[in-house]
């Protein structure tokens, strides 16, 4: 029990600190091209076994047909044997709807988000997909600013209705189009956005502490 | 760009109409009720006894455990997604593990991933033990309970002398096993697989072609493979819709690309055919295990890891076929000792969003075979 209340509390409770301090601007390189992401990572990996990896870019006919149409609003990367594609946000429907209808990406897995505080464009939003009948698996990756909202792509996939709740929910990125946009794993007069970098873990147990005990918290 | 709902039949967001003008019901099931399995709460829209829609409320069990990933080193991280779904705990550490062996680009040795086989192959038998005492329980049916539950027995027993713990085993690490099998293992695990085959004889004589459980279970909570897709659902219930996937098989992970097993699946959709597409995934786990058996090689458990962690700075998905269907990880590393996003991808939380087109027109009493037969871990729905 020590443990678990002592290990918290060496970040402070805003929790702004530690991506500034701890992680620096090594996040914010992976989507970009491979040149400006091998310096920053090559120091990571003394031992010089292994050459780090790095994203690289990939082609296939499905690839080719979407450059003839996006340009360079798409790019497409590959790490560790998996591939992306980075998207520019004005693609989002567009491009979910190619993808299911004529690539065949039937089977929406997952959608999640990604919190990167120092960048601009704040968030990535991931659409993980799998296509049953190609066997393939894809994530389409976009950057939404702060306050920012998506497209809600419960249209083309119904499954994206709670996964789509869930990333509002920790994130706070709105879907425009949801049916039942509401929080959905927290209660409804929750505080705050919790997956958040900023959102330290211990700033909803102060404040319940203080509301509800008039105490300052013992953390 | 269309705008074709790819649901086939049935429009969510609107309840369907009462009959004769009756007045709609609307009651509250849950959170604390026996047969939710744990604490789901549905709000339930009746006609009578008619289901019209309903609405989940989940959340109760949410223990952040994306935050707390943040929070630990990835070896501090690995006991805690044994918590997520607590009776297949070790299919969760197998998930992590290999997302992080992804991005270490390291690979377990040939010994470890056999045992890592044998041991998950063992919990998804523990599972569906469990799914059905307990899904049997709810529809009536209190005998299968003692029976899966005494057989379930052994497999824990097997659990606790590998590394010490029944439920939450925290049995893989990062780069393969921390313990070598014990003295006797092989030995132990041919006598459960003996011991086990006539067992599951034993559960289908109660339940297969007893009459009470086929009216409560064939037609009911049908659902098609098309609106499985649509809607993510995964595992089993997709199976038993008649759609033949398997992440084992269509993207073999771990070391069963070695192995020979069926893929079964069901011809309706219903609870009944989920119930016999999980019958028939006990029987192919133990002929997995039998192979990975006597396939074991000796040879080192562990693969060359850093004692501290630092996977290269990258991003990476990968999902394995849960004994509820796809778990997925994705793990973005910063190049630091922790990881800078977890992401887990229940299969649970996906599956239960089907609930509510399952029950549309079904009797109340149909919705507690319906949320037995998707078996949901509500330790993996609110994570």
């Amino acid at each position: 029990m020590p443990d678990e209340t002592k290990s918290p509390s060496q970040h402070p409770p805003q929790g702004d600190s530690k991506p500034s301090a701890e992680k620096p601007a090594a996040p914010a390189t992976p989507p970009k091209p491979a040149a400006v992401a091998t310096p920053a990572a090559k120091p990571a990996a003394a031992p010089p076994k292994a050459p780090v990896p790095t994203p690289t870019p990939w082609d296939s006919p499905m690839i080719a047909k979407l450059r003839r149409t996006y340009g360079s609003g798409i790019e497409p990367l590959t790490y560790a044997g998996q591939n992306y594609i980075v998207v520019d946000r004005s693609l989002i429907p567009e491009l979910l709807y190619v993808l299911r209808n004529e690539e065949k990406f039937d089977y929406c897995v997952d959608i999640t988000a990604v919190h990167y505080p120092q960048r601009e464009k704040q968030f990535d939003v991931i659409w993980v997909l799998y296509s049953f009948p190609r066997n393939e698996r894809i994530r389409v990756k976009a950057q939404i600013a702060d306050g920012a909202t998506l497209p809600s792509s419960v249209p083309v996939w119904p499954a994206a209705n709670w996964l789509e709740r869930e990333v509002y929910d920790m994130f706070g990125i709105k879907f425009e189009g949801h049916p039942d946009l509401k929080r959905i794993l927290l209660p409804d007069g929750w505080q705050g956005h919790p997956l958040r970098k900023d959102y330290g873990i211990l700033q909803q147990d102060n404040q319940w502490v203080q509301i509800n005990l008039g105490i300052e918290s013992g953390q | 760009m269309t705008n074709q709902n790819t649901l086939s039949h049935v429009d969510l967001e609107t309840p369907e109409k009462p009959f004769l003008d009756a007045n709609e019901l609307v009651i509250n099931m849950g959170p604390q009720h026996p047969a939710t399995h744990g604490v789901l709460r549905v709000i339930l829209r009746l006609d009578g006894e008619k289901v019209l829609g309903l609405e989940c409320v989940i959340g109760y069990l949410h223990r952040g455990v994306e935050k707390i990933g943040e929070h630990r080193t990835y070896t501090m991280f690995n006991p805690y997604v044994d918590r997520m779904d607590y009776v297949a705990a070790v299919s969760n550490g197998l998930g992590y593990c290999e997302t992080v062996e992804k991005l270490l680009n390291v690979e377990a040795p040939p010994r470890a991933q056999h045992v890592r086989v044998i041991l998950t192959e063992l919990n998804r038998i523990a599972s569906h033990q469990l799914w059905l005492g307990t899904h049997a329980l709810d529809i009536g049916a209190i005998t299968p309970l003692f029976y899966t539950f005494r057989d379930r027995e052994e497999i824990l027993k097997i659990y606790e002398k590998y590394c010490g713990a029944r439920l939450t085993t925290h049995a893989f690490r990062i780069g393969g096993l921390q313990y070598e099998t014990y003295a006797g293992f092989e030995k132990e695990v041919k006598n459960f697989l003996n011991f086990f085959r006539p067992k599951i004889d034993e559960y289908e004589e109660l339940l297969t072609t007893n009459r009470i459980w086929l009216e409560r279970t064939k037609g009911v909570g049908k659902i098609s493979a098309q609106d499985c897709i649509a809607l993510g659902v995964t595992g089993p219930v997709l199976r038993a819709s008649g759609m033949k996937w398997d992440l084992r098989k269509a993207q073999p992970y771990a070391c069963y690309k070695n192995f020979d097993f069926e893929i079964p699946i069901g011809q309706n959709g219903d609870t009944y055919d989920r119930y016999l597409v999980r019958m028939v995934e006990m029987r192919q786990s133990v002929r997995i295990i039998e192979q990975a058996l006597g396939a074991l090689p000796e040879g080192p458990i562990m693969a060359k890891v850093p004692k501290v962690m630092k996977p290269p700075a990258g991003e990476v998905y990968h999902s394995i076929e849960a004994p509820k269907g796809e778990l997925g990880y994705f793990i973005v590393s910063d190049g630091s000792t922790q990881p800078y996003r977890v992401r887990v991808r229940p299969p649970s939380f996906v599956n239960l969003q089907a609930l509510d087109l399952m029950c549309r027109g079904q009797l109340v009493a149909d919705v507690i075979a319906v949320i037995g037969t998707l078996d949901i871990v509500l330790g993996e729905v609110d994570r």
